[in-house]
């Protein structure tokens, strides 16, 4: 465990010494803003308007009108960042010459894995509490429903804890920064347009295209419902991308 | 200490290293001696774990290198060939994070911090980001990372490669410094550093054993005598009647200018040589050794091949 630990605040160390870990969250906390406040915005618009009939009324819902676009938005928002934090984790370690030093020190392989993945979780976790600041404004000025909001979060913690397992399984595959990026960026994109694919399918195909979409399973969360099987997802996804990053490792040193 | 024994390593088709055996004792230092291309940086990559051998076996510290992986890794010291260095961090800390990984435990990590600064000569630069320091000093924070932990086998692959001379005579100094606490090996193609710091070499080439063993050793089975080369202010039939008549000389021969006389090993004949000199007025202008110098004795092993 300990281990682990001198991995991640190793990791953490050069993220935080580098420009990039800075720019990503800076970037993401200003799009986050500017969504969350242009989605506040068309809320009162849309509020105000419907304030003239009381039917129309009962259905105003800040969960439903700004959390859950919101979510999406930085669902995708994500999709373009992440490669950038996981890029680096093995693909640098490569290039300097430094994974000797890594392994052949008596540190297992797979802590060193889950030294590098905790730290890209730490830079996910802090763009995404950082974001949320300003959305807590709507709790002090309205009442949104906790459990869609928490949910929420949660499912774009997930959905980046499973990115950045993918990215972390890249970035062992290459020594160049870029490539790795590039081929996560692709991968997920890849994932993404799945569940446009699901629409023209049929029967089980539909369903196992669905199954495979990243974003079908943060749709439920951001409607404040948790569904073990989303979960379930996303950690095996999150396993399955760390398991194939051991897998490469080995595979590259006893081939 | 070091032992390997049959050891081979494939890339596919190319064969790295074939059926390597050779034997390091506590407390030496020994040279891994061997042209470019030759299998060193592969052999020392087989022995710190971070390569698997194709076949044969390898033990460090009495530890089996594929059995018992951890604990190899725990009393092996590791210089890569590419100086494993993060530019971000200062000396300090990536000492304390290599201590980490190399299990020191907390509470001696700062002592041990302490002692491979001390040994290496980091103190100026100890607070400072690596991206700044130089080439000299980037290199002692290599060779202290490998000491960190106070492993009982420091392997050092070309640990003077790419520095100006002073740092050269300095890292030297250091190694040499190591000397019966550690066992070091070195990989080297400079033959000068295997003469100042080693005390015997194993040389490879095209991934094959040429020949291993002390200097001394190997320079023993070279020739059958030992003896010198005397420059005197003449050299002619004459002055070598006149050395026939020493004692125990086995041979006296003229070589152009210069005065080849030989004795048996185990000998050592200079002393009577120079009275000899002395008492018969014979001014000596230069006296050399005529054992075979490493550089005749590498490019001999190298090119020709030895019973061994």
């Amino acid at each position: 465990m300990s281990a682990i630990w001198s991995i991640t605040k190793k990791e953490l160390v050069s993220y935080f010494t580098s420009p990039i870990a800075y720019i990503v969250i800076a970037i993401f906390i200003l799009l986050s803003g500017f969504f969350f406040y242009s989605l506040v915005w068309w809320f009162n618009t849309q509020a105000m308007q419907m304030a003239q009939n009381p039917y129309y009324f009962q259905q105003v819902n800040i969960n439903q009108m700004v959390f859950a676009p919101l979510f999406h938005n930085l669902s995708i928002i994500l999709l373009l960042m992440l490669p950038v934090v996981s890029m680096r984790l093995f693909s640098e370690e490569k290039k300097m010459g430094t994974e000797e030093l890594l392994f052949t020190s008596p540190v297992s392989v797979i802590q060193i894995i889950l030294g590098k993945y905790l730290a890209s979780l730490v830079v996910l976790l802090a763009m995404l509490v950082l974001s949320a600041i300003p959305t807590i404004f709507t709790f002090i000025h309205g009442n949104p429903e906790p459990a869609p909001y928490l949910l929420g979060y949660l499912g774009l913690f997930l959905l980046g804890a499973a990115f950045l397992a993918l990215g972390l399984f890249w970035s062992a595959l290459t020594e160049n920064q870029i490539v790795s990026a590039v081929l996560t960026f692709g991968t997920l994109l890849l994932f993404w347009v799945l569940s446009w694919a699901a629409y023209s399918a049929r029967g089980l195909w539909q369903d196992v295209l669905n199954y495979l979409s990243f974003f079908e399973h943060f749709d439920g969360m951001t409607k404040g419902i948790l569904d073990t099987s989303d979960l379930v997802y996303y950690l095996s996804f999150a396993f399955f991308g760390l398991f194939l990053t051991h897998s490469v490792i080995q595979f590259r040193r006893w081939r | 200490m070091i032992e390997t024994e049959q050891l081979t390593k494939k890339y596919g088709d190319l064969v790295a290293i074939q059926n390597l055996s050779f034997k390091v004792e506590e407390g030496r230092i020994w040279g891994l001696l061997g042209p470019n291309a030759a299998g060193k940086t592969t052999t020392m990559r087989i022995l710190t774990g971070y390569l698997p051998a194709t076949s044969g076996r390898a033990s460090v510290a009495g530890f089996d290198v594929f059995e018992q992986a951890e604990a190899v890794k725990q009393s092996i010291g590791y210089l890569p060939e590419t100086v494993p260095l993060y530019p971000e961090m200062t000396v300090e800390s990536y000492l304390g994070f290599v201590a980490e990984i190399k299990k020191v435990p907390a509470a001696r990590k700062k002592a041990a911090v302490d002692r491979a600064v001390q040994i290496a000569g980091l103190q100026s630069v100890r607070k400072r980001l690596i991206r700044n320091i130089s080439r000299g000093y980037k290199q002692r924070t290599g060779i202290a990372q490998a000491l960190i932990h106070n492993p009982r086998v420091v392997i050092l692959d070309e640990p003077t490669i790419g520095l100006d001379p002073a740092q050269i005579k300095e890292i030297r100094d250091l190694i040499k410094s190591l000397k019966g606490e550690h066992t070091v090996m070195l990989s080297t193609h400079i033959l000068a550093e295997v003469k100042e710091v080693c005390d015997g070499v194993v040389i490879i080439n095209e991934g094959k054993l040429m020949a291993s063993g002390s200097l001394e050793e190997l320079a023993r089975s070279f020739s059958q005598n030992d003896g010198v080369y005397l420059k005197l202010d003449r050299a002619d039939g004459e002055v070598l009647n006149l050395f026939r008549q020493l004692p125990g000389l086995k041979e006296a021969a003229l070589e152009g200018a210069e005065i080849r006389l030989e004795w048996p090993w185990g000998q050592d004949l200079r002393t009577q040589v120079l009275k000899f000199c002395l008492d018969r007025k014979l001014e000596i202008k230069e006296m050399r050794s005529l054992a075979m110098n490493i550089e005749e004795l590498y490019l001999r092993i190298v090119s020709g091949g030895m019973e061994q």
